[in-house]
């Protein structure tokens, strides 16, 4: 895997996403380009503006949607105070920027993969839709709150197949989590692989399918950081008796490090319960965090 | 220019480090974890992860809470295990150019001489760090750093197997007075102190009504403490002969010089390793130009010459 550094990256702009009136909450964040050898999609950065004075230490971890030859641009939406304070970002500001941090999705050119978004888990997969050496191989359902201009899926859909879900309502997340059931079955019949990214509740429910129609899947876990570099131990998720280290089996591991991508059967969620998801489990807002 | 080494004197070996600023225990991992974002060997010493005689899987999440200038964390000191460290993680460490301290965390006094023992046989161990920060399990969970006479206890049991590696003992600062704890361990045979470790805290979430640790209680640490920090330095420096290491929310060159003041010989930077991981290698240059910039040539001339 690369090898991370730590840099200080100019804000080249800060774009808010469809917004239609009000605070906006959705943004693309240009940053100019850090001299990373390489990068992989899955991947994330920890970023922490130099402005930031010590009553919020922490930096904050950010998938990585794309590196071109002139920026590294993340997306992202505020949730509390510290996306509040990123979102008040100026051209020109500096931030510290330390990656490409974690492992990244499998990415197998000639297998059918299935993409799974759930809310601003969207963003890791704007880099492998447009990495991806055969993108006709992939498809995206993409569950979403917010009116779907908050989001980049156009930049998604113009390379590849994707069909996206507005919940609204008890009934459309029903609907969305059995197109996900159906999807997964259709997946696993093609021998293909599955990678899904989006809040715990969602993802939860991805997992419970993987096990149940036993088809390769993928899981981008979202934990709290506070170094992103397997540190502080703040950020561990548990592991199954699946898991190739036996001595870390049934432990707990660094999301950052281990991860952020894990295989769905060697993860666990704490408190999972045994019996399947049903459309109850998994609030609306689940899929906005 | 300032000559940055520093020794600590006492014990057998004085402990001599490269320059006065250390890394704390829990906040660099195993070492490993930073050596994309600097050169160990510029670190005036790695004080690693608390270890303990068998693996531990630490405590359920979430474990770590951001506070204004600070955070609170009850990690239960999850880690590899004593055997792990020594014959996987110490071998990668450079530990000929920079002493490693090894951090213990035991539940009894016996435990913690078993652990010393391990530690001592190991070359690449400079010191060992003693956390005294946990409960005794076999005295009703009374925490050791608590209670003087269970913290000399443990001192005693850590020195008796540790060979000619100097003890350094982790003091707590959630005591009522910690000058008194200080000479408890000294007389015990401590050869350094270290203070301080977190306080106890907590946060509360008032839409969920749940605590922000799932241990509900944990430790503070970061800029916040620093005050206290400070104090307790100040008051453990002057009641005891050994050598004194700072620690508690240090964040820039300014802060390594507060805590030489008040009387300390080297500090530990812990959470400001978060802000950026890059951070302690930094603060070692900063520190470097900030005494050339006061004129400091000598940590002699300096340390514990603050006028009251
Ligand atoms: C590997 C990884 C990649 C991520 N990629 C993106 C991304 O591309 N775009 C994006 O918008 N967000 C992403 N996140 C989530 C993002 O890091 C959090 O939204 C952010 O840290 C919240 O900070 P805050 O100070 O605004 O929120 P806080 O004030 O700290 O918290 C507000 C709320 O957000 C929750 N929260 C805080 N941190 C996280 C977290 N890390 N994950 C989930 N919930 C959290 C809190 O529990 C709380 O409910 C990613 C997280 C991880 C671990
Ligand atoms: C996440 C975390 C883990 C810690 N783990 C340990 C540990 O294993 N052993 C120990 O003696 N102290 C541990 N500490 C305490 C620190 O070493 C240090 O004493 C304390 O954080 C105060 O310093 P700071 O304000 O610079 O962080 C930990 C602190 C943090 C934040
Ligand atoms: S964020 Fe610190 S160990 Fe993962």
């Amino acid at each position: 895997m690369n090898t991370p550094a730590c840099t200080d990256l100019t804000v080249l702009d800060l774009v808010p996403f469809g917004q239609t009136g009000g605070e906006a909450r959705f943004f693309a964040l240009r940053l100019e380009r850090p001299q990373w050898a390489d990068w992989k999609p899955g991947q994330f950065v920890m970023l922490r503006p130099a402005g930031w004075a010590l009553d919020m230490l922490w930096a904050r971890p950010f998938s990585i949607c794309r590196i071109s030859t002139r920026d590294l641009v993340i997306f992202f939406q505020v949730v509390g105070r510290g996306t509040a304070r990123l979102a008040q970002l100026r051209t020109g500001d500096v931030v510290h920027v330390w990656g490409p941090l974690g492992n990244a999705f499998a990415m197998e050119p000639d297998t059918p993969t299935l993409m799974l978004a759930g809310g601003i888990g969207i963003a890791p997969f704007i880099g492998y839709a447009h990495t991806h050496p055969k993108p006709w191989n992939l498809w995206m359902d993409f569950g979403h709150r917010m009116p779907l201009g908050c989001y980049p899926f156009e930049s998604i859909n113009e390379k590849i197949m994707a069909d996206s879900h507005h919940e609204e309502g008890p009934e459309d997340l029903s609907r969305f989590i059995e197109t996900i059931g159906r999807r997964m079955r259709e997946f696993r019949d093609q021998n293909g692989l599955v990678l899904a990214c989006g809040p715990t509740p969602f993802l939860r429910t991805v997992r419970s399918f993987a096990l149940e129609y036993g088809v390769r899947t993928q899981l981008s876990l979202e934990t709290r950081m506070a170094c992103g570099v397997g540190a502080c131990l703040g950020c561990v998720c548990r592991t199954t008796e699946q898991w190739p280290d036996p001595a870390k089996a049934g432990g707990n591991v660094q999301t950052c490090t281990q991860g952020p991508v894990f295989w769905a059967e060697q993860v666990t969620f704490d408190d999972e319960t045994a019996a399947p998801p049903t459309a109850a489990d998994v609030p609306v807002q689940a899929c906005e965090r | 220019m300032i000559d940055m080494h520093v020794t600590l004197p006492g014990g057998l070996h004085p402990l001599t480090l490269n320059n006065p600023v250390m890394t704390a225990s829990g906040t660099f991992g195993y070492g490993v974890e930073f050596t994309p974002y600097g050169d160990l060997t510029k670190l005036g010493g790695i004080v690693v992860k608390g270890l303990s005689l068998a693996p531990r899987r630490g405590n359920p999440m979430p474990r770590v809470a951001e506070t204004p200038c600070g955070m609170l964390n009850a990690v239960g000191l999850q880690n590899d295990g004593v055997d792990y460290f020594v014959r996987t993680t110490l071998p990668k460490l450079p530990w000929r150019e920079v002493p490693i301290v090894a951090n213990l965390y035991a539940c009894d006094p016996g435990e913690f001489g078993e652990l010393a023992a391990v530690l001592a046989a190991e070359e690449g161990v400079a010191a060992l760090e003693v956390n005294i920060s946990c409960p005794n399990v076999k005295e009703g969970g009374v925490i050791f750093g608590q209670d003087p006479r269970q913290a000399a206890k443990v001192t005693e049991a850590v020195k008796m197997r540790a060979g000619s590696k100097p003890v350094i003992v982790k003091l707590s600062p959630n005591v009522t007075d910690i000058a008194h704890m200080a000479r408890a361990v000294e007389d015990a045979g401590a050869d350094v102190l270290s203070c301080i470790n977190t306080l106890t805290g907590m946060g509360v979430d008032i839409n969920t009504r749940k605590p922000l640790l799932a241990n509900v209680v944990g430790g503070l640490s970061g800029p916040a403490i620093k005050p206290v920090a400070l104090r307790c330095v100040w008051q453990v420096a002057k009641a005891v002969s050994i050598p004194v290491i700072g620690i508690g929310g240090i964040t820039s060159a300014e802060d390594v010089l507060e805590f030489l003041l008040v009387g300390a010989h080297a500090v530990q930077v812990g959470t400001a390793n978060f802000i950026r991981p890059d951070f302690v290698f930094r603060l070692v240059d900063e520190l470097a130009a900030l005494c050339e910039r006061m004129g400091i040539e000598q940590w002699d001339d300096f340390r514990g010459t603050l006028k009251v």
